[in-house]
């Protein structure tokens, strides 16, 4: 594009989207300049310590597999790249029976015959239907007016791939499931209650959905589409190696990266983007930025409702973007013990959804901002397999609790340690004693998230990953291709197709765009 | 049953479902004709007594309309001139304090919404009057605003008094300092004890102004004008809708919502309109800071223009009412007349008609299709039109300060 020997590229924002966009475009020539408002790099995606000698993933826990493609692109591995260990899915049993679900296996003791090998026939299924939709998620979404080469070409793989990829009995089948929730899928294919509670969990987790709500089988998907390339893994020395690993990779393609660099505004000069300007007040010219915060921060904060149009504002004010999810980081003198758990087993994931009803019940809350009474739980023990992030003998738990809506009917000021303790009390129940070797906590309700990540909503995804607001209309209709309103103001995050997880598609995609642009495709 | 009578009591007056105005005493006397009208959700003089002498008061003597039914808002806050100038197409920074503009806005992609008019009303104070309700868009428009919007249609009673002895009839009626009111410029003065605000505007094309007051003032202000009739001098005469359109055609102001579709109410495709296409391309700074569908005129700027609101005279005495217009006698479909009155000032057809453009230009020739009724048979005749780039009316005197009095 213009000017790119002077005026450098600028992101704002480095978490892991930033860092990827900003190699891919620094390897095709680009200066760019990387401002990250927080001390380190990786935003929702970075360690933390949350008490002395305890460190933690800070938001984003397990890994569902970094893009492949982005992998290659940025030589990763050469720079290190640890995804850690793998590890599987337990859905914990009330009374010690607990299922483990792998990629293809399930397996345990009263588990029927027909829900075994119903499991494998599903799993390969639905990965079949998430594979199909590969060209649409590693490209720009289509336009339905106005389509360039780019489109046609991604449709015409996508309507191949969806056709030929999968067969006629599975497109048809696709098309199907595509549009009703999981909890009837599920109905159809299994009885074991806790199987249909824990992939029912996977559906929902991260969004304001419960197994019942429409479009439910497509977020599984959305979360399936990892497991096409490899196994879910606890990153070694936490999220944020992953982010330091990519941090690296930008650095050597000649990136610039400042942390503890807010931006308070972008700047803009008749309808075209010419700088930013810090909360320092320093300003820093640009040929083009590239916001890697979400949506309502970008347009609404940063570059200001009087740039844009009216109907746009509205519709990037009014698209939803309030998280549901709550982490909590718990330091433990030594390991808990789960009735009927394996050492070994007790490394993997677990997860707290007995079934399908109790995800419903925990969702159900949440539509009258309430937390959940008995909230659905992802909870991993990660100093199992890398002591180095607790001290010797102690441990540090992961978890991420499902449901506590952002905006809590009685605010969370009085509520964030009941929430606390009612997971702490939940987990008792499949692990007694538990509550005895907490010597420390950390909880960080959605608002917490906004507060110190700089995500409005401290939503997951950066915004609902619902149909209307996903693909083409993802964060809004007119912000969807990844250029926005403003000439040379992009966005490269999660608030962007095809939405959040730690995968680097957002920002792949987004400089893939870019170049394009310049190029004058 | 007794259900039913409760109901009665809660449910409105079947007898008010149309509002009275705060002259509504005055006007149900003037209003002989009974020829009601609704005017957004006012009980409306289409025709008091007769259309004739109603207009020729708007043309030659003085003439009075109730105007409180037009939708107002008052505008306020640190933010009020920012948040004007983001809405409207044109610059609003260049309003000074008791001046007022002429604007139109428009939704994202360009197509407009309304048409209205800005009072700045004293310094940071503004009134934005437009035809249809906006409060919506509005509130929308003000997000990360520090602006209040208020609406104020029920709250202001508001007179229009227009026609050449307007000017004469005011002074007689004791409102002093007008002599030094320039077209649209605002007064502030008092009048009996009540506070009124005079502006020079109007929708005449001729010499007017509009009086502005709390509603409990109403009927003493409209007392005070019609008092002036006592002296014997001049004829100060009540007018309806239907007199005021006549009059507006003739002087080139459209209607949204008559004369184009606004984009709010456009369901298809196509179907709405830039400023571009009805004419108002002079309305639009683009030397300002954004405003909502900046970037879509902006581009529609550099195409070539592919429709137009026009005034377009029809030649003949036989009404073109909703007339199709071709480009030759039985030749290609090329517009539609959407507006139209028989001026008996100008003894002309005149209408506004949406007419395709081809290549930027107008046809070459444009023809009505008139239908019309003799000795009730229904009969075919064609009429050849012809564009006016000026109003159809527009007398000097409407500008002349001070105004020439009779
Ligand atoms: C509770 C929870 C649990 C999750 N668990 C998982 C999980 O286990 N696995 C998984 O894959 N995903 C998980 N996610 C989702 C994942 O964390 C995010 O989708 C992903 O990290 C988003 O990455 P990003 O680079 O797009 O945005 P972010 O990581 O949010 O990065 C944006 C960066 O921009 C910076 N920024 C914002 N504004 C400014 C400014 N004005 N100036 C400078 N810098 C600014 C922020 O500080 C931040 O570093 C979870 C999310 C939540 C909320």
């Amino acid at each position: 594009m213009t000017n790119s020997i002077s005026k450098p590229i600028i992101i704002v924002g480095g978490g892991h989207n930033g860092l990827v966009s900003a190699t891919y475009l620094a390897k095709a020539g680009h200066k760019v300049k990387v401002l990250e408002a927080r001390e380190v790099v990786g935003g929702a995606a970075s360690t933390t310590s949350f008490a002395e000698g305890y460190r933690v993933s800070g938001v984003a826990h397990i890994l569902y597999t970094l893009n492949p493609k982005i992998c290659r692109d940025l030589q990763l591995e050469s720079m290190g790249l640890d995804p850690g260990t793998s590890i599987d899915t337990i859905a914990l049993g009330q009374d010690g029976n607990h299922l483990t679900l792998g990629r293809n296996a399930v397996n345990g003791v009263d588990l029927s015959q027909k829900d075994i090998s119903a499991y494998t026939d599903f799993k390969k299924e639905f990965r079949s239907y998430a594979k199909a939709l590969t060209p649409l998620i590693m490209n720009k979404p289509p336009r339905l007016k106005d389509m360039d080469r780019r489109d046609l070409s991604t449709l015409a793989q996508l309507g191949w791939k969806l056709r030929f990829g999968l067969g006629a009995n599975s497109m048809r089948e696709f098309l199907r499931v595509g549009g009703i929730n999981i909890y009837d899928v599920l109905n159809e294919v299994f009885d074991d209650p806790r199987l249909k509670g824990a992939i029912a969990a996977d559906a929902v987790l991260g969004h304001h959905m419960g197994p019942r709500t429409p479009t439910t089988v497509l977020t599984y998907l959305y979360r399936l589409w990892g497991e096409i390339h490899g196994a879910q893994s606890l990153p070694t020395g936490g999220m944020g190696e992953i982010s330091e690993t990519l941090a690296k990779a930008a650095i050597k393609a000649g990136v610039t990266i400042e942390t503890g660099a807010k931006v308070k505004r972008i700047v803009v000069d008749e309808g075209k983007v010419s700088a930013v300007e810090l909360e320092t007040g320093e300003l820093i010219e640009a040929s083009i930025v590239i916001s890697n915060a979400d949506a309502k921060t970008t347009f609404l904060d940063l570059v200001g409702a009087e740039e844009l149009d009216a109907m746009f504002c509205h519709r990037i004010d009014t698209s939803r973007s309030k998280g549901n999810t709550a982490k909590l980081h718990l330091a433990l003198n030594s390991l808990p013990k789960f009735a009927g758990l394996s050492g070994s087993q007790l490394a993997q994931r677990l997860i707290i959804a007995p079934n399908m009803r109790y995800v419903e019940h925990a969702f159900n809350h949440a539509k009258y901002g309430e937390y959940s009474e008995q909230p659905v739980l992802e909870i991993v023990i990660p100093t199992i397999d890398d002591p180095e992030l607790a001290p010797e003998g102690h441990h540090v738990m992961s978890i991420s609790a499902s449901f506590a809506p952002y905006s809590l009917k009685q605010g969370w000021e009085n509520h964030r340690d009941r929430f606390a303790n009612k997971i702490v009390d939940l987990i008792e129940g499949y692990a007694s004693g538990f509550s005895d070797i907490i010597v420390a906590r950390e909880l960080l309700t959605p608002p917490d998230i906004e507060a110190q990540y700089n995500i409005s909503g401290g939503h997951w995804h950066h915004g609902e990953l619902t149909i209307d607001q996903s693909f083409m209309m993802r964060p809004v209709h007119g912000a969807a291709q990844y250029d926005t309103p403003i000439s040379g103001l992009f966005l490269c995050g999660a608030t962007a197709h095809p939405g959040g997880g730690v995968t680097g598609i957002p920002g792949h995609n987004s400089a893939k765009r870019i170049l394009a642009m310049g190029a004058g495709k | 049953m007794q259900s039913v009578e409760q109901e009665k009591t809660t449910l409105h007056d079947p007898d008010e479902v149309l509002k009275h105005s705060p002259f509504h005493e005055q006007v149900e006397k003037h209003c002989r004709l009974r020829n009601w009208m609704s005017w957004n959700g006012y009980l409306t003089a289409r025709v008091y007594d007769t259309l004739a002498s109603e207009y020729f008061a708007i043309r030659s003597s003085c003439s009075v309309m109730d105007l409180t039914p037009m939708e107002k808002y008052r505008i306020t806050g640190p933010d009020a001139l920012k948040f004007l100038n983001r809405l409207v197409v044109r610059d609003v920074s260049k309003l000074k304090p008791l001046r007022v503009t002429y604007v139109a806005w428009c939704n994202d992609e360009g197509k407009v919404l309304d048409d209205g008019t800005i009072f700045h009303l004293e310094e940071g104070e503004y009134r934005l009057c437009s035809q249809h309700h906006q409060l919506d868009w509005l509130l929308m428009s003000s997000l990360g605003m520090d602006v209040t919007i208020v609406e104020e249609t029920h709250d202001v009673a508001a007179l229009a008094v227009q026609g050449p002895t307007s000017y004469s009839v005011l002074c007689a009626a004791g409102i002093n300092g007008l002599d030094k009111l320039k077209l649209f410029g605002i007064l502030h003065t008092e009048l009996n004890g009540f506070k009124v605000m005079v502006s020079r505007t109007g929708y005449t094309g001729d010499l007017g102004y509009e009086l502005w007051t709390e509603p409990v003032n109403g009927l003493d202000l409209w007392d005070v004008i019609f008092s002036v009739k006592d002296s014997g001098l001049y004829d100060v005469r009540a007018i309806g809708l239907a007199a005021l359109e006549m009059v507006r055609i003739e002087a080139g102001f459209i209607m949204p919502g008559d004369d184009f579709n606004t984009a709010e109410t456009a369901i298809r495709a196509g179907h709405d309109r830039s400023p571009f296409e009805i004419g108002l391309g002079w309305v639009i700074n683009f030397d300002k800071p954004h405003f909502t569908g900046k970037k879509a005129l902006q581009e529609e700027k550099g195409r070539s223009i592919k429709r137009r609101l026009v005034k377009l005279l029809v030649e003949g005495n036989k009404p073109p009412v909703d007339s199709f217009l071709y480009d030759k006698k039985k030749g290609q479909r090329v517009g539609t007349i959407k507006s139209q009155i028989w001026s008996p000032i100008l003894k002309a057809n005149l209408t506004l008609a949406d007419i395709e453009y081809h290549k930027g230009k107008p046809p070459a020739e444009i023809w009505a299709e008139i239908y019309y009724q003799k000795e009730l048979e229904w009969q075919v005749t064609w009429a050849r039109c012809r564009i006016s780039k000026d109003p159809f009316w527009s007398h000097p005197r409407r500008s002349v300060t001070p105004p020439e009095r009779f």
